[in-house]
C-alpha cells in the first residue's frame, strides 16, 4: 500500500519535473562563456575560513572522475568524524574551479546528524577541480580535492 | 506549485542513524544564459533548505547556481525520538515550498 503510493507520487514529481525542464529550455538558445577565475576561488575560499590553516585530509569526495553531462553530476562528501557533541563537522563547503562562480554548496551540520556524509548533484562547466572544505568543531578546516574531466559541459548547448 | 519528494524511514530503533532524502521540482536557473536575442536569462534558484526536527533546525545548506536542477539532497539524522521532520526550500522571486514526514522512533 504504502509502496503504491510512493509510486503514484515518484511519477507525478518526474511528470513535473520533465514539463519544467522542457518549459525552461525552449527559449534557451547559447550561452556566453564565463569562467571564476582562480582568485576568484581562494577569495571564495577564504571567505569561509578566514586566516585559518586548511589541512588535507579526513574529507572524502566521491564524484565520478569521468562525467559525460555536466548538467547532473553526483556528488557525496563524507568526513572522518565521530560526531560527538566534542567532536564533529560543523559545516561543508564545496567549492569548484571553473565555473562561471566558484561556490557550489554550503552544508551545516550538527552532532544530531550522526554521520558526516552529504549528498546532491551538481553542475560542471568544464573539465575542472572540486574541492570540498570540512570545519570541524575545534576550529580546524580540511580539505580535499578531486579532477574531474567533463565531456559534455553545463550550459553550453547549442540551438535545441 | 513546487513539490517535493521527501523519503524518511517511518520508523526506526533509538539510537539509529538515518538517511534523509530530499527532492524538489526547480529550473535552478543559473543567471549566466542567454537567449538567442543576447539577453541573460535572469537567474532563478533555491539559495536555501532547512530542515527542522520537532521545530529545532537540525540541518542548513545553501545552494548556489552550480547546483543540479530539480535539486536533491541526500543527509543523516540520529534518531532519538518521535516526531516530525519540516522541510523547507526558499529562493529567487519569493520562492518557498515546503514539505514533512514522520519518524515513529521504537525502543
Amino acid at each position: 500500500m504504502m509502496d503504491q503510493n510512493d509510486e503514484a507520487t515518484r511519477r507525478q514529481f518526474l511528470t513535473l519535473a520533465g514539463g519544467a525542464a522542457v518549459a525552461g529550455a525552449v527559449p534557451i538558445v547559447s550561452m556566453w562563456r564565463v569562467e571564476a577565475t582562480p582568485a576568484m576561488l581562494s577569495a571564495a575560499i577564504r571567505n569561509v575560513v578566514g586566516e585559518a590553516p586548511v589541512r588535507i585530509g579526513k574529507v572524502k569526495l566521491d564524484i565520478p572522475p569521468l562525467v559525460e553531462n555536466g548538467n547532473t553530476v553526483p556528488m557525496t562528501v563524507s568526513v572522518e568524524s565521530p560526531m560527538s557533541p566534542e567532536d564533529h563537522v560543523k559545516s561543508i563547503h564545496v567549492f569548484n574551479e571553473k565555473n562561471p562562480q566558484p561556490n557550489i554548496g554550503n552544508f551545516y551540520l550538527s552532532p544530531l546528524s550522526g554521520r558526516a556524509q552529504v549528498s546532491t548533484r551538481i553542475r560542471l562547466a568544464d573539465t575542472q577541480k572540486v574541492t570540498a572544505i570540512a570545519h570541524l568543531s575545534d576550529g580546524s578546516f580540511w580539505q580535499t580535492s578531486v579532477d574531474v574531466v567533463v565531456t559534455l559541459a553545463a550550459c553550453t548547448e547549442e540551438v535545441l | 506549485m513546487a513539490q517535493a519528494l521527501i523519503n524518511v524511514p517511518a520508523k526506526a530503533r533509538r539510537g539509529d542513524v538515518i538517511e534523509i532524502k530530499a527532492l524538489t521540482s526547480h529550473i535552478m536557473e543559473t543567471g549566466y544564459r542567454r537567449t538567442a536575442a543576447g539577453e541573460i536569462v535572469p537567474r532563478d534558484i533555491i539559495t536555501s533548505f532547512t530542515c527542522r526536527f520537532n521545530g529545532t533546525e537540525v540541518f542548513r545548506a545553501d545552494f548556489f547556481p552550480a547546483i543540479a536542477a530539480n535539486p536533491f539532497l541526500s543527509f543523516f539524522m540520529i534518531a532519538n525520538d518521535s516526531g516530525k521532520f519540516d522541510f523547507e526550500w526558499i529562493g529567487d522571486h519569493g520562492f518557498s515550498t515546503t514539505a514533512s514526514a514522520s519518524i515513529s522512533v521504537i525502543e
